[in-house]
């Protein structure tokens, strides 16, 4: 790493993401308790329900959280050309796409002893796997080759169009088809008081997650912009003048 | 409002004056889509059968599955069109001169969107003849399901025109475009090709009451990315 890289990037942890990783590793071992050992067994779905504590808030935290900071970013840096909302929202999608691909493996995971098999032509797996290759689209423009300002303007507007797919795909593969269990939480749930809390307990253990991951993205990414804009002149006088002290260095 | 439309006329016009000398959509798209259908033949064979009692010759899978191969062949032509939408003005600094004409932006979407509309009615008039024609679907004509089948394809192949030149305007200027346009765009039209398959099955074979409700979802969608597309477009094309 050259000196002006060095003296540009920092360490992407801070106090406050120290304390929010420390919180999350804490409620991630929670949720590992309350998940495995103390909350019930389910009488259809027996173990596989256990499945469900990490599946369903990853699916929340990854669609909409995640898939929700790349719109605002999106939004906001169309409006504002902020570069921090930029960032922001390149890390949301980057976060987001990890999440939806967690959604797909559990989801498959709890359908073989559910179902009998690891896909069904269900509107929620169907509409979950065309979001994340409609992210997938959107990470693939944020890598083109081309001037940064240009790249972060189509990846906006992209941003915003991919959310708006979001809701549609979902909507439309819930027309087609439907097989998935319907919505279980709610004020009239019907689910046992631990495993309800398990649930939620569940939604915050991957908040945390989130906004942890997001942090740490989001300040790399920052290092990254910020090294992109040093001109090539900065940094072949860095260059020079490390070379200079250097030979400097070798006369004494 | 005048202007808007005199622009998207304009574009249009000329668009389909290059495919008139060049005939690119005739002598290779529509082929590639014909193609399409023949290689669903070898892929579904066409001597598996639908049990069904009441038929007196059991019908072919390949026939009962033409909704959504129809319209597979014409999603997988639309590429080849989308692309060229954009790939014409790449030498010669057509679009630089495009962009200099002084035409509305959303003018220029329009026009290039309504290009692709009018090709893409062309091929997927050739490829539904040749599905007819390959597959044997044999179904019972009415004025009511040939309304049905004909507006669903409008409304249908206005959205992939729409959102695909929308997309095909997201990847220009890049190497990488021509995969970088297909994997933008088929996930996008995925419910595109739910619901025309969906609303052609039902001017083919169901009732042609369940097809209406897919064509007012396709002709939202289509109104959804005719709108994103005439509010982005000057954003887009000052940066292409």
């Amino acid at each position: 790493m050259s000196s002006i890289a060095r003296k540009l990037a920092g360490p992407s942890s801070s106090r406050g993401t120290r304390i929010l990783g420390a919180l999350a590793l804490v409620s991630t071992v929670l949720l590992l308790l309350l998940g495995l050992i103390w909350s019930p067994r389910e009488v259809d779905q027996a173990d596989a329900v256990r499945l469900m504590y990490v599946h369903v808030p990853s699916a929340v935290v990854g669609l909409y959280f995640a898939f929700g900071v790349t719109l605002v970013g999106s939004i906001v840096y169309l409006r504002k050309q902020s570069d921090f909302w930029d960032l922001m929202a390149h890390a949301g999608a980057e976060i987001g796409v990890l999440f939806c691909a967690f959604v797909l493996v559990t989801g498959a995971l709890w359908g073989r002893p559910t179902w009998g098999v690891y896909w069904e032509w269900d509107p929620r797996i169907t509409s979950t796997t065309v979001t994340l290759v409609l992210y997938l689209g959107y990470l693939a423009v944020r890598r083109m080759d081309l001037d940064p300002v240009v790249r972060s303007r189509r990846a906006a507007i992209l941003g915003i169009i991919s959310f708006a797919n979001l809701l549609i795909v979902k909507q439309s593969v819930e027309w087609w088809r439907g097989l998935h269990q319907g919505s279980t939480v709610g004020i009239d749930t019907q689910m046992d008081g631990l495993m309800f809390f398990t649930l939620a307990w569940g939604v915050l253990t991957f908040t945390l997650i989130f906004a942890w991951l997001l942090m740490h993205r989001f300040r790399l990414a920052w290092y990254e912009h910020q090294a992109a804009a040093v001109s090539l002149d900065d940094a072949i006088a860095a260059r020079r003048g490390e070379h200079r002290s250097s030979l400097a260095g070798e006369a004494i | 409002m005048f202007e808007l439309l005199r622009d998207a006329r304009m574009v249009l016009g000329k668009d389909l004056l290059i495919e008139r000398s060049s005939r690119v959509v005739t002598a290779q798209v529509v082929p590639f889509a014909v193609m399409i259908l023949i290689l669903f033949g070898f892929g579904i064979s066409p001597d598996l059968r639908i049990l069904d009692s009441t038929a007196t010759v059991a019908p072919s899978v390949l026939s009962r599955v033409t909704p959504g191969l129809l319209f597979l062949a014409v999603l997988f032509a639309s590429l080849l069109a989308i692309g060229r939408s954009f790939g014409v003005e790449a030498n010669d600094g057509t679009l630089d001169g495009l962009r200099m004409a002084g035409l509305d932006p959303a003018g220029i979407f329009l026009g290039k969107a309504g290009a692709v509309v009018v090709q893409l009615l062309g091929v997927s008039a050739v490829v539904t003849s040749g599905a007819f024609l390959f597959f044997s679907v044999r179904i019972e004509w009415s004025v009511a399901r040939a309304v049905l089948g004909v507006t669903t394809a409008g409304a249908a192949i206005t959205a992939i025109a729409a959102a695909g030149t929308l997309y095909s305007a997201l990847a220009a200027g890049q190497r990488e475009r021509e995969s970088l346009v297909p994997l933008l765009v088929i996930p996008v039209l995925a419910p595109v090709l739910l619901g025309a398959s969906q609303a052609t099955e039902a001017a083919l074979f169901g009732a042609v009451a369940d097809g209406w409700p897919w064509v007012a979802a396709l002709a939202a969608f289509a109104a959804l990315y005719v709108g994103a597309g005439i509010l982005s477009f000057e954003t887009l094309l000052e940066d292409m």
